[in-house]
């Protein structure tokens, strides 16, 4: 059975009690909302993206410690950073929780550079009930990023 | 002398099994329960001897098999004192049950501006399909409050019922524990000339329940949450009312006759019965019934009082403010499902850790979100006490909680 180091890595509990990034932007910033259905976590993700590159990032709303280190870290990851490269990194996270690639035709997933942080939460997959929780961020993220477009 | 819970729990063949090394501690019985063998046997004897269709062919095997589904119906008259045996329905689980009772009754009975009265303490399935119904037929819903401790508030209710047609209410809320009065409410309810459903859910499993004596017009609940398999619950509802409503699922069984211009609908139960039915379920439900009685109910709930009020001062005394048990705290007023906040640790991170010690309990919403906004929670952990757990049990509970402030560090 894994251990409960395998989930609760120290940069995971550090991001839980001392999130990133937290708060809300105003409009003309994007609002996304995800829900978790099964444990009833919310979250929301504001995005100002301008040119191409989301100049900023916010995150509210409640959850459990993996769901809101995960949001953390990933307002760290994406800030300042093209869309494009940004929807690589939401690729090579899923791919990370063991998620399969929704769609088959797209680009080849780029993995030149470190994940970082974001390496913290592999231990997720281990525990298949948590996976849901790392991924609620970034899939809102990934609304946020469509409805921007 | 009550029974033994340690001694009972030997029944349990899946609570013998030990996870990594150590016992299993299931505390999430609110949610399902676990099987005895005596249920398990009874269902793999009728499949290896009797097991046949039922209501449609000759032969002596499917006699016999059409006999032991309807001895699971007259058990279940039986268990919860019902006046007539064809008023005991057969669903899939209590879910169904209330959706049969919202379609067939509301869409006979209800039209636009007509009210429906719950309480903010209902599961989802007593809300949803009321959701469901107003959307269509333009309906109003009113809400019971609650009180600060988690008990229904009827100081309004006389309004709240005043011109309803319906109140639909639990009997034990699956969040707080808390039990209703539900002979008063259904009394309300009927003065006001509604009518009253009664979500048995969680309370038929743990107590003595007689419908005669409550009045009720409709009561719904499950057989896996009462030692029995999942895939089959029970409506029950009082034979007029059951008349008087229009077919569910239409399909075969529930016919007397189809022809090209049309069908009749056969007589109760089957007309509620549309298709072949959960046959070995229904004899795992009669095993079921028949284990908790030899227990006996009123057993059963003495025992979980005790259960209850140990695990609350237990808790209390170990963790003091750190813990908060939602609901009433007297346990007279409630069952053995104690949801509860643990320091400001999220309910997903408490039950992973109590996952460690195989102390299982459930994390969640509970399928109660609006009583979950009221408790201004998204989530709560929940554990939840049957007959199969002991004190034993309650201390593994207090003892993995620690855990979970050490690594939390909160
Ligand atoms: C109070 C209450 N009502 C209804 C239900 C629905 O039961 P089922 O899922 O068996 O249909 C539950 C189950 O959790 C419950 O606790």
């Amino acid at each position: 059975m894994p251990g409960l180091e395998d989930l609760y890595r120290e940069i995971i509990l550090d991001h839980y009690r001392t999130p990133r990034n937290q708060g809300e932007l105003p409009p003309p910033a994007v609002r996304a909302e995800g829900h978790n259905p099964l444990c009833g976590d919310e979250i929301q993700v504001y995005l100002d993206v301008q040119d191409g590159i989301v100049t900023d990032i916010k995150i509210g709303g409640q959850g459990c410690s993996i769901s809101q280190s995960s949001a953390s870290m990933m307002s760290a990851a994406v800030k300042g950073k093209p869309v494009a490269e940004i929807r690589n990194l939401v690729r090579r996270f899923k791919n990370m929780m063991s998620i399969e690639e929704e769609d088959g035709n797209a680009p080849p997933l780029d993995e030149s550079r470190p994940l970082g942080d974001l390496e913290a939460l592999r231990g997720v997959v281990k525990f298949p009930v948590r996976i849901k929780c790392a991924t609620l961020a970034w899939n809102t993220l990934l609304d946020g990023l469509d409805q921007s477009n | 002398m009550n029974f033994d819970p340690v001694v009972v729990k030997k029944d349990f063949p899946l609570l013998e099994r030990e996870v990594n090394g150590k016992p299993l501690v299931y505390l999430d019985s609110a949610n399902t329960s676990q099987k005895p063998r005596q249920v398990i046997d009874a269902m793999s004897r009728f499949m290896e001897t009797s097991y046949a269709p039922i209501n449609r062919s000759a032969y002596q095997l499917a006699a016999e098999s059409t006999d032991a589904f309807e001895a699971a119906r007259a058990a279940v008259r039986r268990f919860i004192n019902a006046p007539k045996v064809h008023e005991v329905v057969f669903t899939k689980n209590a879910t169904e049950a209330l959706n049969l009772v919202a379609h067939s009754w509301g869409s006979a009975n209800l039209r636009a501006g007509d009210v429906v009265v719950l309480t903010h303490m209902e599961h989802h399935a007593n809300i949803v399909p009321w959701h469901m119904l107003a959307t269509e037929r333009g309906l109003k819903l009113r809400w019971v409050p609650l009180t600060a401790d988690g008990q229904l508030d009827l100081t309004t209710l006389p309004e709240l019922l005043d011109g309803a047609k319906i109140f639909a209410f639990t009997a034990m809320s699956n969040v707080l524990g808390t039990l209703t009065p539900v002979k008063q409410l259904v009394d309300a309810a009927h003065a006001a000339g509604a009518i009253a459903i009664v979500d048995g859910c969680q309370y038929v499993p743990h107590n003595p329940t007689d419908v005669q004596a409550w009045g009720a017009d409709f009561l719904a609940f499950s057989s896996h949450k009462l030692c029995g398999p999942s895939g089959i619950g029970v409506l029950w509802g009082r034979e007029a009312l059951l008349d008087a409503m229009p077919p569910f699922l239409g399909g075969g069984n529930m016919i007397a006759d189809v022809r090209l211009d049309g069908f009749t609908c056969a007589e109760l139960p089957a007309k509620f019965e549309a298709g072949t039915p959960p046959i070995t379920e229904a004899v795992g439900m009669h095993a079921a019934i028949s284990y908790l009685s030899s227990l006996g109910m009123d057993n059963v709930r003495e025992h979980e009082v005790e259960v209850t009020a140990y695990a609350i001062d237990k808790l209390k005394a170990r963790y003091g403010d750190d813990i908060t048990i939602h609901g009433p705290t007297d346990p007279a007023l409630r069952g053995a499902t104690l949801s509860f906040k643990f320091k400001d640790i999220h309910p997903h991170d408490v039950s992973q850790v109590l996952d460690q010690a195989n102390v299982c309990v459930r994390a969640g919403h509970h399928c109660a979100k609006p009583l979950m906004k009221l408790l201004g929670a998204n989530a709560t952990a929940r554990a939840s006490f049957y007959i199969y757990n002991s004190t034993a049990d309650a201390d593994a509970l207090a003892d993995a909680l620690a855990n979970a402030g050490d690594l939390f560090g909160f």
